[in-house]
């Protein structure tokens, strides 16, 4: 911007000495200067002209340089060691490198990645949607006959397939799924804000409590699925501390055995929330609980006027990716129960994705991949939906 | 002027110790060893004095804080309990734990149950799976991650974010969707089968699951964070793209590659559903598999349920070995992912 100015200040010290230089020999007369102190003050003057001299037109022919680069860049750095070296401000150019071959040499560097997505991801993806289409579909074989709009109607109840109706989706799958998401998300999620608020504002253990509560994350969802059915056995701690008579798991009612599930589901979802919003509390800025301390603001006030606003980008993720790991409930009742069946009937704890895995152990894939996709469909609606509402209530 | 500035209600009095109202006395102030010593100043607020007020509101923090702990300790208990009655049950007699009675120690404490548990449960051929599938699969999504998330922060090339907003597309999609095709895909590489041996049924476990692009993301935004400057000295040293990727890049990351490592690993171990399908046969599985798959009931079929949390606490225990060494890297790693919202 102002090169002139730089100039000045670069050789400023050199200057003013050689002014302080000039100013003792006029005064000689005055002073008791001898020859020798003199001609070594005019050598030292002579010597620091040459360097101003010399550094002013190395410095204008590396101006000159550089402005012959600056059509195609905005700020350029020149290597001092080598100037074949040359990068524009963002550094990522070489110049003298051709823009081709790095280009080349990035696709070089995600190649793996994009040839296991392309078989491991994308295909598939296309593939599914395609077979959720086809009649009769066979695996081993990979041969149908035709596409058809039927195995969406199968899996919903609508269409007659071989003598017979496929209740099971509308009946159990769906609802079930539902149920869940819309039971544990908001239940863990509250738990889960009171909890971290109450964490965030102790001052002793706080580390040690923060521990414990992530300890469930490190768990295996089977083996721990297996302990919830233990405590909830008809003998168990459970029925023995509330004085109950009641299967909860083995022989349970549909409703009852939701319970368990529904308990075991809020309980392995709790630790990545409360880590995640006391990641997003220690970023709120104190001042907003200070002001709010000065006003004597009551403490529920606090908690829904300053910290959930502060907290909603946290709150929307969490939101988003728990109705979607809600949506893919499986391992849990499997861990829990081994088999989809309560006194209710025998598929009466299914999910869309437990329908799923059963249908392709069946080799139904065809109907497996309906649901697939009408499980995908579901979750896109539901975030499409979240986004939309959250609009307005996020403070980013 | 004191009343114009303070509460209506208030009024400053002088008072010696014994509340008696000092107001008419005459205080030589000037003279040391008067009166002065016995004088407070006391601010009232209706009728409570402000100190006492404050007492009041000290003593009132104090219980709220012991009220808070009480209810943090207590749902910290809930949480834990799982974990506790898992390790006491596993050391009960199967009696006991019919019991119409719960206790909460056992009476007698059974190791047998381990020992039957070694006996019966093939811990070891599941936990050599397990720990074969998780390296590899570590080992490939680390060469593959880091890869990828160098070519997105430090290379440039056409279409960069409009490919990185699509690998962050993918992440929204459930993996059920891509199941179903994935099995079909292994079994036509011969890897799932009634042919299919050790070797196949590992590739089908490991190679689907070589790219996270939530780990290509975390370590992206890591190496974004190293200064430029480092990239242009390294240049003009003459290093290569490769030799600085090695060199400065990976050793500057580790804190996040070894968070990477430890997921992975974990997530290897709790996998259930992919080697569920894919490992047809007993030999093959994994540890989650082996622990669901295997029966642990008595002639008549009632669970033995003693034996059962035996082997859950053998699966679960590598687990928390994992946590309290890396206690860090973990919940570190998995905060992450909320940071950015």
């Amino acid at each position: 911007m102002d090169n002139s100015n730089i100039e000045v200040n670069k050789f400023e010290k050199l200057e003013s000495k050689i002014l302080i230089n000039n100013q003792k020999l006029e005064s000689k007369e005055t002073s008791s200067l001898n020859d020798k102190q003199i001609k070594a003050l005019e050598v030292e003057n002579e010597y620091l002209k040459n360097i101003i001299e010399t550094n002013k037109t190395l410095d204008k022919e590396k101006e000159e340089y550089v402005d012959s680069l600056k059509d195609d860049f905005n700020v350029v750095v020149v290597s001092r060691r080598n100037k074949d070296y040359v990068y524009n401000y963002n550094g990522l150019k070489n110049v003298k490198d051709d823009d081709a071959k790095n280009n080349w040499k990035a696709w070089l560097y995600l190649a793996p990645v994009l040839v296991l997505m392309a078989v491991f991801l994308i295909y598939p993806l296309i593939d599914t949607f395609f077979i959720s289409f086809m009649k009769d579909y066979n695996y081993v074989l990979r041969t149908y006959n035709g596409f058809t709009l039927d195995n969406y109607g199968f899996i919903l109840g609508l269409t007659e397939i071989n003598g017979g109706y496929e209740h099971r989706v509308i009946d159990y799958a769906i609802p079930n799924t539902l149920i869940i998401c819309f039971i544990t998300v908001p239940v863990s999620i509250i738990i889960a804000l009171l909890i971290s608020v109450g964490l965030n504002s102790l001052k002793w253990f706080q580390k040690i409590l923060q521990t414990i509560f992530f300890l469930p994350y490190v768990t295996n969802t089977i083996a721990v699925g297996m302990v919830f059915a233990v405590i909830f056995d008809r003998n168990g701690v459970i029925n023995w501390i509330f004085g109950l008579d009641k299967d909860w798991i083995k022989g349970a009612a549909r409703w009852d055995a939701m319970l368990p599930l529904c308990i075991y589901i809020v309980w392995s979802s709790l630790p990545f929330k409360i880590l995640v919003f006391l990641s997003g509390l220690q970023g709120i800025d104190k001042q907003y609980y200070q002001a709010a301390q000065i006003d004597a603001t009551p403490k529920y006030k606090v908690l829904t006027r300053i910290t959930v606003p502060l907290l909603s980008p946290q709150i929307l993720y969490i939101m988003i990716t728990s109705f979607i790991g809600g949506f893919k409930e499986y391992s849990s009742i499997v861990g829990m129960f081994n088999n989809p069946g309560t006194a209710d009937g025998d598929y009466s704890l299914y999910t869309v994705v437990y329908y799923v895995y059963d249908r392709m152990k069946d080799n139904k894939v065809h109907y497996a991949a309906a649901a697939a996709v009408l499980l995908f469909l579901l979750i896109l609606l539901f975030t499409a939906l979240q986004f939309a509402v959250s609009k307005r209530r996020v403070h980013y | 002027m004191l009343e114009n500035s303070v509460n209506q209600n208030m009024k400053v009095s002088f008072q010696n110790e014994d509340n008696k109202d000092l107001a008419g006395l005459y205080i030589n102030f000037a003279k040391p060893g008067s009166l002065i010593s016995d004088v407070s100043l006391t601010i009232k607020e209706g009728r409570r004095s402000v100190k006492s007020l404050q007492r009041s509101e000290k003593i009132m923090k104090i219980l709220s804080t012991i009220l808070l702990y009480v209810i943090i300790v207590f749902l910290a208990l809930i949480v834990v309990f799982p974990f506790y009655w898992m390790i006491i049950t596993s050391l009960k007699s199967n009696d006991e734990i019919r019991a119409s009675t719960q206790t909460f120690f056992p009476t007698v404490v059974m190791w047998e149950n381990y020992i039957e548990v070694f006996r019966t449960f093939d811990f070891t051929t599941y936990m050599v799976n397990t720990i074969v599938v998780a390296i590899f699969s570590t080992l490939g999504t680390l060469i593959t991650t880091i890869f990828a998330a160098f070519a997105f922060a430090r290379l440039n090339f056409a279409g960069k974010n409009s490919l990185f907003m699509v690998f962050l597309a993918t992440m929204m999609i459930p993996g059920e969707m891509m199941v179903i095709s994935n099995y079909i895909t292994v079994a036509s590489f011969g890897w799932v089968g009634l042919d299919a041996d050790l070797m196949d049924a590992y590739l089908a476990m490991i190679v689907p699951f070589w790219v996270s692009v939530f780990y290509i993301y975390l370590l992206r935004e890591n190496f974004r964070q190293i200064p430029n400057e480092l990239y242009l000295a390294s240049k003009v040293d003459g290093k290569s793209d490769w030799n600085f990727l090695w060199k400065v890049m990976v050793p500057l990351a580790s804190p996040t590659l070894i968070s990477i490592t430890i997921l992975k690993f974990m997530g290897t171990w709790n996998s259930y559903v992919w080697p569920n399908l894919v490992a047809n046969k007993s030999e093959f599985r994994l540890i989650s598999n082996g622990l669901r798959s295997s029966s642990f009931t008595d002639i008549e079929g009632n669970p033995l349920y003693g034996y059962q949390m035996a082997a859950t606490v053998i699966v679960t225990v590598p687990l928390f070995l994992l946590f309290v060494f890396f206690r860090k890297y973990i919940m570190k790693g998995v905060g992450r992912a909320g940071i950015k919202g």
